[in-house]
């Protein structure tokens, strides 16, 4: 009989405890393996010719360009998404239209698009043998090879995420909070300010930060149309340009890069502590079970 | 409640549709219209002699090849970790937990270059590789650059010689060249797994599991009778989004792959083809991409639609 044995052997508990810490082991060496490693790398990569080596490779005015680029690019696509995203999700969560699926389908359509191919579609609509290409240049405009084509890029690659977080959020709330406001003679916007916006603050936050990871930190898309114009290229095409520049040594790259990864690792926490304090809060509104979708 | 009473109860139908309607247009369809446009202007024999190139199906055997291999490793891993995360108290976990996002949080461009220094010759894992006789970057570099080296599929006609997207002889020759690609790519692919199955996990019920317990059964009779069955769904829809993602990845993988002949994925020949200005090889190469892609979209929702209804 084994059924009891799990309760009444200890040497049986001993096993289950041992097999435990193998799989937590074992487990713990994947990570370390794979994730932990590749952080810790360049920071120490980074760091690993002293602090002055590491300061002269990040105080550069073409690294300076290229981290104002970066922010005014997710600047904007950042802010358009989340607006695009509280639409869709108010879209598709509040009424019943046909078509409905179709939409949400639609909007799930870049994750699964190579950003590579979504720089090729951009070039093929603004390029010089584009759609429009020959318009553009008569007009004297730029897109390809210019700020509009790399915010364009970088729109269509976050383009899900804050749409994404609110979908299922939203749906598992239902409409009888709206509903009841309306009644009580709350206008539209009223009832989306104090209403929906409360329920919905920590799912938005949570959307808006991997929006804005992946903006910040987008690269093939980019890369596509950009076209390594001095000037007009972001912190991760800055890194890839400094790692092809120095053969000699990867500290320079891995310095621009560490940048980047610092504002991984403030993103991965900031996350950690949202996701907390949205669990917190389902538990004290005692709204079990409906918010599971976040993390 | 009616369809008619909840559209005037609820403000902001026309709006939200109108706006939704034409950001989505915009930023997604008409790009995608373009590239189905440029590709439908070529005839199907122009179509298919780009991709019929012993470049391209390389390409393309790579890309699949690598991101099918990596995305079934990190089934094993993103299990072992997942079972650990809901079963399992032990000290950091919530920094273990929080860390599962890294890859994506981490700008894929650095995930390349860190992976490149960790797996080159004088990196942590490099060193230690190389120590043990195994080939690192440099050297597989060196192995593909030799003169007398011959591409890894010098008779290559057609898809009938072999199925197996890697060929074996080559996979001795330089063995780690596609190994690199396999890295990167079960590092963007991790978390697409550990994801999927950690609510999955979550939400098994432990009665089942005592029952069968109660009824004679070991532990591992339990595990792969009773748990592993309810995973397959989550298994499944995890291995998919890490394939996807595989296919389409560039940035992690163009360190730490070289761009050579032999070691090009097919978000690098795309580029390559536009950076020559042969705008009809791109959108050939990436339309089958991308609907590959599309397929494997459409088989996630399948699978992610039939376990919900399950569920309900």
């Amino acid at each position: 009989m084994q059924t009891l044995a799990r309760n009444s052997s200890s040497d049986s508990r001993r096993s289950i405890t041992a097999a435990r810490w193998a799989l937590i082991l074992a487990a713990m060496g994947v990570v370390i393996i794979m994730l932990v490693l590749p952080l810790v790398v360049i920071f120490a990569g980074a760091l690993s010719e002293g602090w002055v080596a590491y300061r002269s490779a990040i105080v550069d005015p073409e690294t300076w360009e290229a981290i104002k680029l970066t922010l005014l690019t997710a600047g904007i696509a950042v802010p358009l998404n989340t607006l695009f995203g509280i639409a869709a999700a108010w879209l598709v969560t509040k009424f019943e239209f046909p078509g409905r699926s179709l939409i949400v389908t639609v909007i799930d359509l870049p994750f699964s698009i190579s950003p590579v191919v979504a720089g090729l579609m951009l070039v093929l609509i603004f390029g010089a043998q584009g759609w429009l290409g020959s318009w553009l240049e008569a007009h004297d405009l730029r897109v390809i090879f210019a700020l509009p084509g790399i915010v364009l890029a970088t729109v269509f690659i976050t383009f899900p995420f804050v749409a994404r977080e609110l979908i299922p959020l939203m749906q598992s709330q239902g409409t009888d909070e709206e509903q009841a406001a309306r009644l009580l003679g709350a206008r539209g916007w009223q009832t989306f300010w104090r209403v929906t916006l409360p329920n919905i603050k920590w799912g938005l936050l949570y959307g808006v930060i991997l929006c804005n990871a992946r903006a910040v930190g987008e690269f093939g898309a980019v890369y596509v149309v950009s076209g390594n114009v001095s000037g007009q290229i972001t912190l991760p095409l800055r890194v890839e340009r400094v790692y092809y520049a120095s053969a000699v040594s990867i500290v320079p790259a891995l310095a621009v890069a560490s940048l980047m990864a610092l504002v991984a690792v403030i993103t991965l926490f900031v996350k950690a502590v949202v996701e907390w304090k949205f669990k917190r809060e389902l538990r004290e509104s005692g709204v079990a079970e409906s918010g599971a979708n976040v993390g | 409640m009616s369809l008619a009473t909840q559209r005037r109860v609820l403000p902001g139908f026309g709006l939200s549709l109108g706006f939704t309607l034409f950001y989505v247009s915009v930023i997604v369809l008409i790009p995608l219209g373009a590239l189905f446009a440029k590709s439908a202007e070529m005839s199907w024999s122009d179509f298919w002699a780009i991709i019929n190139s012993r470049q391209v199906m390389a390409a393309y055997r790579l890309t699949l090849g690598a991101s099918f291999i990596a995305a079934f490793i990190n089934v094993f891993l993103g299990l072992l970790i997942a079972w650990v995360l809901v079963r399992y108290a032990f000290p950091m976990k919530r920094f273990v937990d929080a860390l599962i996002d890294l890859p994506f949080a981490l700008p894929t461009a650095v995930a390349g270059i860190a992976l490149t220094t960790l797996y080159s010759e004088r990196g942590w894992i490099g060193r230690w590789l190389t120590a043990r006789g195994y080939a690192t970057k440099e050297r597989w570099e060196q192995s593909l650059t030799i003169q007398s080296f011959t591409y890894p599929w010098p008779d290559w006609q057609g898809f009938g010689e072999s199925w197996w997207p890697i060929g074996v002889a080559w996979y001795k020759k330089i063995a780690l060249a596609p190994l690199g690609v396999v890295i990167a790519l079960m590092f963007v692919g991790l978390p697409f797994v550990v994801r999927t199955l950690q609510p999955v996990l979550q939400d098994l019920s432990r009665e089942v599991e005592e029952a069968s317990a109660s009824l004679g059964a070991t532990r591992r009779q339990t595990f792969s009778r009773v748990i592993l069955p309810q995973l397959y769904p989550a298994l499944l829809a995890g291995f998919a989004l890490a394939f996807a993602r595989g296919l389409g990845e560039y940035g992690s993988v163009i360190f730490i792959s070289g761009n050579l002949p032999a070691t090009q994925i097919a978000p690098q020949l795309i580029i390559e083809k536009l950076e020559e200005y042969d705008y009809a090889g791109a959108t050939a190469v990436a339309s089958v991409l991308l609907v590959i892609s599309f397929i494997l979209l459409l088989i996630i929702n399948l699978i992610q639609r039939q376990s919900v209804a399950r569920a309900g």
